[in-house]
């Protein structure tokens, strides 16, 4: 297996979907944060064929994860401190997904109102959708993906 | 504070009493005259829709209120590009509630969201309109006694309609409805709307011909079918006048069957049936008075002396 230096403290993204790691670098915000960043793309994985991976070099508190199990619900998230894993997550949907992701609703009040912040709630907590809390407006995958 | 974006935001018991309240404005008009003594309703209309706004403001000099705010975006600042969240904060210093109406979806939550005073949402857009659907509540429980053991038809355009998707969805939180859908195939009822349907089992039959259905309703909610919605003028030509309610249809209705209609009308019901005593489309706009009464009331937490 490639292996990209150590980590002494941050998140080692693994199961992450083969070619999906440039968003997820996006949505996690990686690309405003000073802080050592390895992409791995196209990883052998047993279990996927194969897989993309994120290490984050960065203190453990300085990134927002909940909006990750939203994105792809297979990531594990290991935390890493002293070298070690000292935790692996696995995340809940979050409740609110807030300045993520964009409503694609033309007539949606969002596309006009300046400043708004664009926020989604869990609809359907089984089937994970998500909504627009203006519109109602369900959120599809792939109106987002234009955006990258 | 409360607001009222959605039929939702009230439970059955608070409409309940909403309705309650209603009713008892309806029969004793002379003790609210004065509630609202002191209070200004501010109607903040983005797109010209005259008879809620009038329907509004009438509600609020009923209680002894007085009123502002404007009737289209093109004479206010609006037109000037204020954003909807500057509008309800200055609006907020003028008045002590607003009644709000946007093309967009969702203005109204974003009203309510920077706004110091309780917002009503009079529309926005094709997503909510909640005192439409509280006033055809109010006017099912006032002539049929009751909002459960009902039989409701609704007939026309059931695709687009705002009105009725929001009506469906309000009823279905009654015990033992049972709705029929009557409309020309193009224009049934979405999917989403009929799988929630019988995700809790509550019956319903769709028809194209009201003939077939008409014996069995204790209501009818008529819409309008617009010709543009058809893929076809051959459709169109086809199935036009079974979506027109005549004397000679209502022979098939029962004796104490209610015609409800958002208005306006066009030609869906036959002027014909206006001396009905089942037609019950202009009462229904005085029971939209009552009940903006009663709301403005308890959202502002007033009672009659
Ligand atoms: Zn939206």
């Amino acid at each position: 297996m490639l292996n990209v230096g150590k980590i002494e403290e941050g998140f080692v993204l693994d199961h992450i979907k083969a070619g999906r790691s440039l968003s997820i670098y996006h949505y996690l915000g990686l690309d405003r944060l000073d802080c050592p960043v390895a992409i791995i793309k196209n990883a052998r994985s047993d279990v996927m064929g194969k897989k993309d991976i994120l290490k984050v070099e960065c203190s453990i508190d300085a990134l927002d994860l909940d909006v990750l199990a939203f994105l792809d619900h297979d990531i594990t998230v290991n935390v890493i401190k002293n070298g070690e894993i000292v935790e692996k997550k696995t995340l809940p949907l979050p409740k609110e997904i807030r300045g993520v992701i964009h409503c694609s609703n033309p007539r949606c009040i969002t596309s006009v109102e300046r400043g708004l912040p664009h926020i989604f709630y869990l609809a359907d907590e089984e089937k994970g959708t998500y909504r627009c809390r203006y519109c109602d407006e369900r959120f599809h995958e792939t109106d987002a993906s234009v955006k990258y | 504070m409360r607001h009222l974006l959605s039929p939702e935001d009230f439970t059955v018991q608070e409409l309940d009493q909403l309705f309650d309240l209603a009713a008892d404005i309806e029969s004793n008009m002379g003790r609210y005259a004065h509630v609202c003594d002191g209070r200004i309703l501010a109607t903040c209309f983005y797109e010209p829709s005259t008879r809620t706004r009038l329907s509004f403001e009438s509600a609020m000099h009923r209680l002894g209120g007085s009123v502002l705010g404007f009737a289209d975006a093109s004479n206010s600042s609006a037109s000037k590009g204020e954003s909807v969240a500057d509008t309800i904060r200055v609006v907020s210093c003028y008045s002590d509630i607003c009644a709000i109406r946007h093309p967009k979806e969702g203005a109204a939550a974003v009203a309510a969201q920077f706004s110091r005073i309780p917002v009503i949402n009079a529309g926005d857009g094709g997503h909510q309109h909640p005192t439409q659907t509280l006033t055809d509540l109010l006017t099912i429980r006032s002539l049929k006694g009751r909002l459960s053991e009902l039989s409701i038809g609704l007939c026309g355009d059931l695709k687009f309609g705002r009105t009725v998707h929001s009506l469906i969805h309000a009823m279905s939180r009654y015990a033992n409805i049972r709705f029929y859908f009557i409309s020309p195939p193009e224009l049934r009822v979405p999917d989403y709307i009929t799988d929630k349907l019988r995700e809790m089992n509550i019956p319903f039959e769709e028809v194209i011909r009201l003939e077939d259905v008409l014996g069995d309703l204790d209501l009818l909610y008529m819409t309008r079918v617009q010709k543009e919605r058809f893929f076809n003028e051959e459709d169109y030509i086809r199935l036009k006048d079974f979506y027109i309610l005549d004397e000679e249809k209502m022979r098939l209705a029962r004796e104490d069957m209610q015609i409800l209609h958002p208005l306006p009308r066009v030609n869906e019901i036959s002027v014909e049936l206006d001396k009905d005593p089942r037609a019950a489309y202009f009462r229904q706009v005085q029971y939209g008075v009552y009940v903006r009464m009663a709301l403005i009331m308890t959202l502002l937490s007033l009672k009659a002396e």
